[in-house]
Order: structure tokens, then sequence, then C-alpha cells
């Protein structure tokens, strides 16, 4: 039970809102101890994995660009385009880009992320949307849009991926079941997958209608 | 070989940060900021041929500027609201090329060459930053100043992914997986479908909570409950499995500890409250969860 220690800290750290990453760290390094690691066995996981998953955050390559555009005007072009059609509102937008988007994962296309997509064109649009629909959109109305239009690319992302064959999910459900002798091939998988990514949209459409209805509540209170 | 350019390009763009941080005079802590993002850029250009150790190390000195809060924000040139969309006007649709371009790359790289769709990103990237100097005929050093600008916007954060993986590293060298898996299945009665599938979908959505990743759940939690609970007792293993690994995904949208969908976009998208996507996912979440125990009661059995 010691060894859940780091886990406690975690859970305590993140609810009194102590520093994300000290939080995490110190969770690291006292996992480490009670689990009989050396404090040098430590560093090195830590430095290793560190190293190993900068993958994680090579999307700063694109920051510069997309800093850019937006001085330039990117967001109000993104949402000047939408303005033209007039029935669109924010959880419409939404739900075009969680059916499309769900596909691409499904297809293994990379299309989408939060800093490619969600930032420079997504959420101008869907916050643009509501910006002509309402005129003025007080705070809470953003955060709420915000709040969806980074959900909705986690949503299609995460429940349209394995429906494609080499998935790495896939892979590794028929690889784990294979080290426990149970035998299941890469086609039974993402078949099996196919269900929940179609109920995930539907019901990700559900919510978004009433994501616009909350919106639309939040307008009218604040009249 | 490309991906690791593809690093040393991410590290620049943390000096060029640094560099524009140490700079800035209104910011008071601007030694500290600029120390974190050159330790990032360090472990980035170099993250290679440094020992391993040499880089915990510098993980643990930055958590330490974070925790005495030495790391913030600082003031950057922006332009004007009018500038903005005057030349939103001025340019028009043009100004979608670049965006476009690092998307088309990723996946036309991605799919076409054995490079990865990763290194088409980065590809798309610089070719849509050129490409982007060309349609606004703006200058490098604006260029620089719009990643400075939306680098400190994400600010520390922007490193939780990588910490979290190499916390979810210790977690296992340490074995908590196995404390955890043993602890679920202590209590729950063997030989009954129902509790069987209620215990396999939640300890994966539990389990990938408190580890951040389902990947890394799905071994632990199949090995320790999926087998004997679940597939001992005649479930379709390719069902029971796929409906296992997307319960865990509905713990990812509940936790923290999956910075790079919950924690970072938050930041991307400049919310006011960090937790505001994790809020927003968790009646979806918690609806999903349910879902996936009926299906696979029903489905699978």
């Amino acid at each position: 039970m010691i060894k859940l220690l780091g886990v406690l800290i975690i859970v305590v750290g993140f609810a009194l809102k102590l520093d994300t990453i000290a939080v995490v760290l110190t969770a690291g390094v006292v996992t480490g101890i009670v689990g009989g690691l050396s404090f040098n066995e430590i560093l090195t996981i830590l430095g290793k994995a560190f190293v190993e998953n900068r993958y994680m955050t090579v999307f700063f390559v694109t920051l510069p660009i997309i800093g850019l555009l937006e001085g330039y005007g990117l967001k109000q072009r993104a949402a000047e385009l939408i303005g033209k059609v007039k029935a669109a509102t924010s959880g419409k937008i939404l739900s075009i880009y969680m059916v499309i988007r769900t596909i691409a994962a499904a297809l293994s296309l990379r299309i989408g992320g939060h800093v490619e997509f969600i930032r420079p064109l997504i959420y101008p649009m869907a916050e643009g949307a509501d910006k002509n629909k309402y005129e003025d959109l007080p705070e809470e109305a953003v955060e709420t849009i915000k709040g969806m239009s980074a959900s909705v690319e986690n949503y299609a992302n995460f429940y349209g991926q394995n429906v494609f064959i080499a998935a790495g999910g896939v892979l590794l459900i028929v690889g784990t079941l294979g080290e426990l002798g149970i035998e299941v091939t890469e086609k039974q998988v993402s078949n099996a997958s196919i269900p929940i990514a179609i109920i995930a949209v539907i019901l990700v459409a559900i919510q978004l209608r009433l994501h616009d209805r909350k919106i639309n509540n939040i307008i009218n209170k604040n009249k | 070989m490309a991906l690791e350019i593809l690093y040393i390009l991410s590290g620049l763009v943390s000096m060029v940060a640094a560099v524009l941080s140490f700079k800035d005079k209104t910011l008071k802590t601007r030694y500290g900021t600029a120390l974190f993002w050159a330790i990032l850029a360090i472990t980035f250009i170099f993250g290679k041929v440094i020992p391993p150790s040499i880089v915990g190390i510098l993980v643990l000195v930055m958590g330490v500027l974070t925790a005495t809060k030495q790391v913030r924000i600082g003031t950057f040139k922006q332009t004007s609201e009018e500038f903005k969309s005057e030349k939103s006007k001025l340019i028009g649709n043009k100004l979608f090329i670049p965006v476009l371009s690092i998307a088309a790359f990723a996946f036309g790289i991605g799919q076409f060459t054995s490079l990865g769709g990763l290194v088409g990103m980065g590809i798309g990237a610089v070719v849509g930053t050129i490409a982007g100097l060309f349609i606004t005929k703006a200058s490098v050093g604006e260029t620089l100043e719009g990643g400075n600008r939306l680098i400190q916007q994400v600010g520390p954060f922007a490193i939780l992914p990588q910490l979290l993986a190499a916390l979810g590293a210790l977690f296992n060298a340490a074995g908590v997986g196995e404390v955890i898996a043993n602890g679920i299945s202590n209590v729950i009665p063997t030989g009954n479908i129902v509790f069987g599938v209620i215990a396999y979908c939640v300890g994966m959505a539990v389990f990938t909570m408190i580890m951040g990743n389902a990947f890394a759940a799905f071994a632990v939690i199949t090995a320790g409950i999926g087998l004997p609970f679940v597939f001992s007792q005649g479930a379709n293993p390719a069902i029971a499995g796929a409906l296992a690994l997307t319960a865990g995904y509905c713990g990812t949208l509940l936790t923290p500890m999956a910075a790079n969908f919950n924690i970072v976009p938050a930041a991307v998208l400049e919310t006011k409250d960090k937790y505001k996507v994790i809020k927003t996912q968790a009646p979806m979440a918690i609806t999903l969860l349910v879902i996936h125990i009926i299906l696979m009661l029903v489905w699978a059995f």
C-alpha cells in the first residue's frame, strides 16, 4: 500500500491547487523512493522518459507561424467566413467538426489537434458564429465555447481512432491479449470498435444541442 | 534522424522564448523565466546526447523554478485589433494557407512516406512559416515574437505531458499498477459476469485517471482483472478488449493527468479555469462509461 503514496500526493496536491509541476515531480520522486529505487535510478528514469516523450511537445514548431497569422487577423478571417452562414451556431459547427474529425481518425488521417486546428480555425469559427447570432458574448459564454471546442477534438480522436485497423490501440489490444494466450485479429478488434464510435458521435451531437441551448440561456440571463 | 531535427527546431522555439523573456525588462522574474525555457530548449536540442540522469536533474530544476513562482508570462508586442481587421480583409482567405499546409504535409508525409505524421507536421510548419512570411510580408522577428507569445501563454504546462509520462515510468518501475489491480480483484466476487464487467470497465477508467494514459492501464488491468473476471467467463475477446480500451478513454477525459488532452488545450485556448475542458467532458465521460458496461454485457456475452 505504501507504493500508492505517490498517487495520494497527486490527488491531494491537485485538490489543493498547488503548483502542478512540483506536485508531479514530488510524487515521482516519492514513488521511486518507496518503490526501493536509488536516487540516481530515479533521476535516470525521469530524464530518460522526459527525453523519449519529447514528441508530445513538438507542437512548438507550429507556434511561430500560428502566432504570426493571429497577429495578421487569422481569427477574424475565420469568424468572417463563418459569418456568411446565417444559421450557424457554435454547436452546429462543432457537430460538423465532430463528424469530419471522427472519420479522419477512423481513416488514421492526421487532421486535427488543439494547437494546429482548434485554436486558429475551429474555435474562432464557433465563437464567430455565436457572436454573429447574439452580437455580444459574455465571458461565461466564451468559456463554455472554449471548453466545448477543446472537448470535441478529444471525443472524435479517442472514439474514432480504433476503427482504423492498424491504430496503436488496436495493435496494443491484439498484442496484450496474445501475451495472455488469447488470439484475436486486428480486423476483429477494429470492427468491434465501430459501435462505440457511432454512439460517441450521436451522444456528442446531443451534448452540442444542449450546448447551444446553454449559450442561449446565458445570453438571456445576461440581458 | 528526421525526428531529431524536429526536436531541435522545437528546442529553438523554446530558446527564442528564453531570449525574449530575458530581454523583457518589465518582467520581474525574467531570469527564472528565461532559465526555464532555456533548460527546456537544452533538453530538446541535446536530449539525445546528455546522460539521462543529468536531464533528470535539469527537470527537477525546472520544477523548483515553477514551485517558487519564477516562471511568469511577460509582455509582448501585439498588433492592434484595427490592424488585424484591416489585414484580414486585405489578405483574405490566403491567411489559411499556412495552417492548412501543416495539416496537408502531416497527412501526405504520414500517409505516403515512412517518415511519419509528426515529421510531416514539422515539415508543414516550416513550409507554412515560409509561405506565411510571403503572404503577410511580415519580418522574421515578428514571427519569432508570435511564437514567443503563444509559448508563454501555454506556459510551464507545456512540459506537463512529458513529466506525466515520466511519472508513469516511475509508477511502473515501483509496481503501482499491480497494487491497484490486486486491490480491485480482492473486492469483486468471482464467477459473476456483471461484477466482472463493471470492475474491468471502471478499473480501466480509474487506473487511466491515475496514470493519465489508457495504454499504460490496459496491460495491467487486463492481466489483473480482465483475464480472471471477464475473459475466463467466456467473453468475446475482441469485443471485450476493444471496449475495455475505450472505457479507459472515458478515464482520460476525466483526469488532469492526461495533460496533453485536457490541461494544455485549456492553456492553448486561454480558458480562465484550467479544468474547464475536464468539466465540459465529465458528463459525456460518465455517460459513455455506463454505455461501455452495458454494451460489453449484452454484446460480448
